[in-house]
């Protein structure tokens, strides 16, 4: 099964259908509470991301037998030093999503968390693309 | 100690989750930044926060918490009751202060398990 959203800019409210949707898909698939949640978790973060720092983009999730593959791509402005990135509490959020709750420097770390296989791939100028894999 | 212990203890106006007074809390997490959420809380436990915005409630439901209390005597708006609703989550409002509102309960006896050991 494939889902597919698009993550938009506009709306930081709207920030989270994506992984509000995995979540309820993959509970009516029996799956169990901590898988869930990891997904659940790997996606709000990654689609929050996008929101923040790309001006949207496009989340995927792929639901097969024994794992879940999880997608983010987008066309911002890409990251330039990416084990920066990755550092807990690193954050270049401006501090209009500070107020919101998010912007702590630990969305990458917590995908990375998450997941059993973490990648992440990042041009500047073009964009960035995440992938994420939960095993079942 | 159950919702409606937490309920007395934070004198806390009830703004969702009426008929779950009776549900067992054992631990809680203060927190305005939800990714502090999403990377320490590990097990179902209340969520404290000065954080009133859709984002808490999705947060919270994420992580499958049941629980979210306001601090700071902050109101929450119309769309943030219903969401809590529609999740079936009890969601309180007090007047103390974060700081206040954790000791009060740790006092009463709640802990802060349930939370990611941090290196
Ligand atoms: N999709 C993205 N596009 C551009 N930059 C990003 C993206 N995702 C993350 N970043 C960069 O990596 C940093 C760390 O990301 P993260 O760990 O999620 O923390 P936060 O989002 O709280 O800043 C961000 O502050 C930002 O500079
Ligand atoms: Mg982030």
């Amino acid at each position: 099964m494939k889902l597919k959203f698009e993550v938009g800019d506009e709306d930081f409210s709207l920030a989270g259908r994506a992984s509000s949707e995995l979540k309820g898909v993959l509970k009516r698939l029996g799956i169990g509470p901590d898988l869930v949640r990891r997904a659940s978790i790997a996606m709000y973060e990654g689609e929050i991301n996008m929101v923040i720092h790309a001006g949207g983009g496009v989340a995927e999730a792929e639901i097969e037998a024994d794992r879940v593959v999880l997608t983010l791509i987008d066309a911002g402005p890409g990251i330039p030093d990416l084990s920066l990135a990755m550092t807990e509490g690193w954050s270049t959020a401006p501090d209009r999503f500070r107020e919101l709750g998010f912007g702590a420097g630990m969305g990458l770390p917590n995908m990375r968390r998450n997941c059993d296989e973490f990648d992440i791939e990042s041009e500047v100028g073009k964009g960035t693309s995440v992938r994420m894999v939960i095993r079942l | 100690m159950t919702v409606r212990r937490m309920t007395e203890i934070l004198e806390a106006r009830i703004a969702s989750g009426e008929d779950q007074m009776d549900l067992e809390v054992s631990a809680a997490c203060g927190a305005d930044l939800m990714s502090d959420v999403m990377a320490f809380v590990k097990e179902k436990v209340v969520l404290l926060t000065g954080l009133v915005n859709p984002q808490a409630i999705r947060t919270a439901d994420l992580m499958d918490i049941r629980v979210v209390v306001l601090v700071r005597g902050k109101s929450p708006t119309e769309d943030i009751v219903a969401m809590a609703r529609e999740n079936g989550m009890v969601l309180l409002s007090t007047k103390y202060s974060m700081f206040l509102a954790c000791g009060r309960l740790y006092e009463a006896g709640l802990r802060g398990g349930g939370i990611r050991e941090i290196a």
